[in-house]
């Protein structure tokens, strides 16, 4: 039997990646920023229950962007390597650069071997001891790495909301001053995001065994509500103590998250 | 290490124990068939679980014997499960490391995969699976017999489940207690007990059963004042699993040591039982 036409290898793996790239941009995006005390993920997700944003393991979450079938079965892959590997090994074995590799071969596998390929772009982020070590890996629909640093983007739209984040992103930002920035972003000009619409987790540098947190719509809302308070004082420069407040707000807040996550 | 990436027929689900044994990593407990004498090989000694009205305590001590000679005095039996429950274990030190490690996992991935927790109820039934599975290790001389207690966040109280080397799965009312000293442990808390314990009076129960139970059973390590090796006490309500300071531990029992020594009876009361006395009736039976 021949083939009925010939397509060129470029053309194939063009459309595949079109296909690919087409179904992506459907989605709605997400954001991750690191801040001063961890990783802040936020993503707009108007379910409450089909997630976008989860736990691998201690200091590792996912988070997908595309089609949520594949992205989730991703997840738990994930999920499962990650913990098989502190398993076998030990847990401070696990990290995310083994977990990204992992992903990337799997994901570029399909891209080259399968009529379809995953419709889907995927973040592995790790909050480290410091700063200097959080990773965040952005790895796309055919397999490709890429080791972002600050902020990242993922999702449809991802090029011009991440211009957007780009213009108020800052190293060692409050978490509320994240989230503000990851909202203002993923909304656009002339456009809010209620609580609701967000879905928000950190993944905090804090002592505790599992740094993931997901952060309830009450919490979200009043993390964006020091926004407005800074918004409506408005002058630029009296912000400065609005900063701190909120500041300190987060702390109190970290804290208080800090106590409820299980012990070890 | 690839990626555990299932097609949907063929998915092992939430379980870890179920991908360990699809990986070929599953532990097997089914040793050598043999007719030799039992191994000896460390054992952990008493556990005991107390209801009270805000949750549950959990103690153990620390204590590991092989045959008449003790072989770790440090060990600890008593662990959290999760952040609402805590495991503690009796019997073969090797193997009941090693389920406590597997239940911790299996919850832990329960919650990641299904983005939700287990009951409590499911969590005890997950522990009863996991000993019957090791039943054929048990009926060489490996036995694990596990106490299992949490705080029951739906129904908003402290449960606590003992088990059979079977899997036969007990819940306790009020309180309960295995390993070799357990029958003195459980008649003090038993002596002990009512329905409105404070967390207070039901570590300071717990520690008086490990006590008592240190004093007539050679495999239950007592307080070591010489090393500052204190039974691990833990005490689980709506705050969660909280594992009590070293110090606190240290202080109640040097409280305790001191109180028997002024009143020179190792049962603390200072008086000889009488026969009919108050305090015998409140405990409910086992």
């Amino acid at each position: 039997m021949s083939m009925p036409f010939y397509v060129a290898p470029e053309q194939w793996m063009k459309d595949k990646a079109d296909f690919a790239r087409k179904g992506i941009a459907r989605g709605r995006a997400l954001a991750a920023l690191e801040y001063a005390d961890g990783i802040l993920i936020c993503a707009e997700n108007t379910s409450a229950t089909l997630r976008k944003i989860s736990e691998i393991y201690d200091r590792i979450a996912f988070a997908g962007a595309g089609r949520y079938n594949e992205y989730d079965r991703l997840r738990i892959a994930g999920v499962r390597h990650a913990d098989l590997k502190g398993y076998a090994f030990s847990r401070e074995d696990v990290d995310a650069q083994g977990l990204a590799n992992a992903y990337a071969q799997m994901i570029g596998d399909v891209f080259t071997h399968e009529v379809k390929p995953m419709e889907v772009e995927i973040l592995v982020a790790e909050v480290g001891e410091e700063t200097d070590a959080d990773r965040l890996y952005h790895i796309l629909y055919d397999g490709t790495v890429v080791d972002e640093t600050g902020f990242t983007v993922l999702g449809g739209e991802a090029d011009v909301i991440g211009n957007r984040l780009g213009t108020t992103y800052q190293e060692g930002m409050s978490r509320a001053e994240a989230l503000q920035a990851a909202a203002a972003a993923l909304a656009g000009p002339g456009r809010q995001l209620a609580p609701d619409e967000l879905e928000v987790a950190t993944l905090s540098r804090s002592t505790e065994r599992r740094a993931f947190q997901r952060l309830t719509d009450d919490q979200v809302g009043e993390l964006l509500d020091g926004a407005s308070a800074v918004a409506g004082s408005e002058d630029g420069t009296t912000t400065v103590g609005e900063g701190t407040e909120a500041q300190e707000a987060s702390a109190t807040d970290s804290d208080r998250d800090g106590d409820s996550s299980p012990t070890e | 290490m690839t990626l555990p990436y299932y097609r949907a027929d063929n998915d092992p689900g939430p379980s870890f124990v179920e991908l360990l044994a699809r990986t070929g990593r599953a532990p097997r407990w089914e040793g050598q068939a043999g007719d030799g004498p039992p191994l000896n090989i460390p054992h952990g000694t008493t556990v005991v679980a107390i209801r009270c009205v805000d949750g549950v305590v959990m103690a153990g001590d620390r204590r590991a014997t092989s045959g008449h000679l003790i072989s770790h005095r440090a060990m600890e039996k008593v662990f959290p499960a999760d952040r609402y429950s805590g495991v503690a274990m009796a019997g073969a030190a090797g193997p009941a490391m090693e389920m406590v490690k597997l239940f911790q996992l299996q919850l832990e991935h329960y919650e990641k995969v299904e983005g939700g927790v287990l009951s409590l109820e499911g969590k005890a039934n997950q522990l009863g699976q996991m000993v019957r599975g090791h039943l054929p290790a048990a009926m060489q001389g490996l036995a694990v017999v596990p106490l299992f207690a949490g705080y029951d966040v739906r129904r908003e109280v402290g449960r606590l489940f003992e088990y059979d080397v079977t899997g036969g799965r007990f819940e306790e009312s009020d309180f309960a207690a295995t390993g070799s000293g357990s029958l003195h442990a459980g008649t003090v808390i038993k002596l002990g007990y009512h329905d409105a314990l404070t967390v207070d009076e039901a570590v300071e129960l717990a520690i008086n059963a490990l006590f008592q139970a240190a004093d007539e059973d050679s495999a239950t390590g007592g307080p070591d004042v010489i090393r500052g090796i204190f039974p691990l006490v833990a005490t689980i309500t709506t705050e969660g699993f909280t594992r009590l300071p070293d110090d606190e531990v240290s202080e109640r029992f040097r409280a305790l040591l001191d109180r028997m020594a002024t009143t020179r009876g190792t049962t603390g009361l200072g008086v000889a039982p009488q026969a009919g006395a108050e305090g015998g009736t409140r405990g409910t039976t086992r």
